[in-house]
């Protein structure tokens, strides 16, 4: 008989084995695969988020300079811009204006933002889609803000982003630099903060110096923090997320020890049996090793495709509550699938491997069995 | 059909629908570089610092841009109480500018 032959016969005798006991057998594998499908699809929706928001981000501004007052942000002065223009190796430097609306009537919070393009008509503004599918508006439509001195402003609604820009525009407003000033009652000569471009990007972290420097009550934030927030942020290996999966994965692994340990009374006469009529323990073991193989990349498998479908198909409904909070408006995660075989591969050995290792010792004490004394019990 | 046969199988189909899982995340990152474009275009040109993914905390809408303080805001031990707080820690910056 060939060695895969043989191979074929123990899987037969092992799949035989695990279906007389479908019940106990059918939940380990269904916990597992849970246990798969939780890990993948964090892992799935948190590296697809940091992946596009260092796509995306990569033309954030350069250098954003906030000023602080009694550790808060406030309006700055523009006579801070002519301040910081004045730097060695600052090249351009504008103002933002830029702030935050609550919508009162739907409970929503807005990011109300001037372009420095002036395409814009004042009067006119263009919204999000999350904004749009949330107030049920059409482009046309007439939009009423109350000012910062109680007055109803009424804009018209230009254009709507679409639908798949809504991870950086859900809850967008803009409008012209005159508007949002009559809206938040910021006057001429005060922006939100600066954003600068510096001549040599290498000079960007000795030009920030210098801009605390000259100006101690301000506050600059380079891209590369802009683009290390999210990478830190969305790091499964950091915050919250571990903290659940590590609770999640250790009661998994566990629970697998203890299945493995506690060979019912059935399971050991059955050894006992198979080592009577000349089974070797490491046949028994082969066997032991069969059970795991096909319990463990069953639910893998089966795991990582539901993750993937979870995340890319149904937007992360499952995570949604969470990802929610108290969000009115909030985009769909329509994520686009950067997976790549190092994925895969990790999320195999950090499943996988510890499976066998928890399975390992419970498998050998189970094939050292004394087939007479368990037979005799 | 031998139960081994079966199970075989089984694991056959999966690992091609896993194959087909990156066949698929190949089309659909080719089909969505115009809207990455579109996203990256209205950064560049909106000047946007952060992506949109919690509106409920301004911290947390424009975590790159938060302060130290915004997560205690009202006093000094008013703890978070957004949800999204919770899901999102903050940034390095502001941490190891605590932590100097």
């Amino acid at each position: 008989m060939s060695r895969i032959e043989a191979q074929r016969n123990i899987l037969d005798f092992t799949l035989s084995s695990l279906l007389r006991r479908k019940r106990k057998n059918a939940a380990l594998v269904l916990v597992y695969t849970l246990v798969v499908f939780l890990l993948a699809s964090v892992m799935f929706f948190t590296h697809s988020i940091r992946k596009e928001a260092s796509l995306v981000l990569k033309d954030a501004p350069e250098m954003v300079v906030q000023k602080l007052v009694a550790g808060r942000q406030d309006l700055m002065p523009l006579e801070y811009l002519e301040k910081i223009r004045e730097i060695r190796g600052v090249g351009s430097i504008k103002g933002r204006l830029w702030g935050y609306y609550f919508d009162p009537f739907f409970g929503a919070n807005y990011t109300l933002m001037s372009p420095d393009d002036g395409h814009l008509p004042p009067g006119t503004i263009a919204i999000g889609e999350g904004i749009a599918k949330d107030r049920k508006v059409h482009a046309g439509d007439m939009i009423a803000f109350n000012a910062y001195n109680g007055e109803t402003m009424l804009f018209q609604v230009q254009a709507i982003f679409s639908a798949e820009s809504a991870l950086v525009s859900a809850d967008l407003v803009l409008m012209s630099g005159d508007d949002l000033r009559k809206l938040f009652g910021i006057p001429e000569g005060k922006v939100t903060d600066l954003t600068l471009k510096v001549r040599n990007p290498r000079e960007l972290g000795t030009i920030a110096q210098k801009i605390v420097q000259t100006l101690p009550d301000t506050r600059p934030i380079t891209r590369d923090e802009i683009l290390r927030t999210y990478d830190s942020i969305f790091n499964w290996r950091g915050g919250v997320l571990i903290v659940i999966l590590f609770v999640a994965v250790i009661s998994f692994f566990i629970f697998a020890w203890d299945r493995a340990s506690g060979l019912g009374a059935e399971e050991k006469k059955e050894i006992g049996i198979l080592k009577a009529i000349g089974w070797e323990t490491s046949d028994v073991i082969l066997m032991k090793f069969w059970e795991g193989v096909v319990i463990s990349f069953s639910s893998f498998l089966l795991g990582v495709l539901l993750a993937y479908a979870h995340v890319y198909f149904t937007s992360s409904i499952l995570f949604e509550p969470v990802l929610k909070g108290w969000s009115v408006i909030y985009p769909d995660f329509r994520l686009v699938p950067f997976i790549d075989a190092y994925q895969i591969s990790t999320l195999f050995f950090l499943t996988v491997l510890p499976y066998t290792v928890a399975t390992i010792v419970p498998s050998w004490r189970a094939a050292t069995i004394d087939p007479d004394l368990v037979m005799r019990t | 059909m031998r139960k081994s046969n079966i199970y075989l199988l089984y694991i056959a189909v999966n690992l091609t629908l896993i194959g087909l899982m990156f066949v698929h995340a190949s089309y659909v990152r080719q089909a969505n570089g115009p809207y990455l474009n579109e996203k990256s275009s209205m950064v560049r040109s909106f000047e946007l610092t952060d992506l949109c993914l919690f509106t409920d905390a301004r911290y947390t809408r424009h975590p790159s841009m938060a302060d130290r303080h915004s997560a205690f805001q009202d006093v000094p031990m008013s703890f978070d109480h957004f949800p999204s707080g919770s899901v999102m820690p903050p940034p390095p910056h502001l941490v190891n500018r605590v932590a100097h």
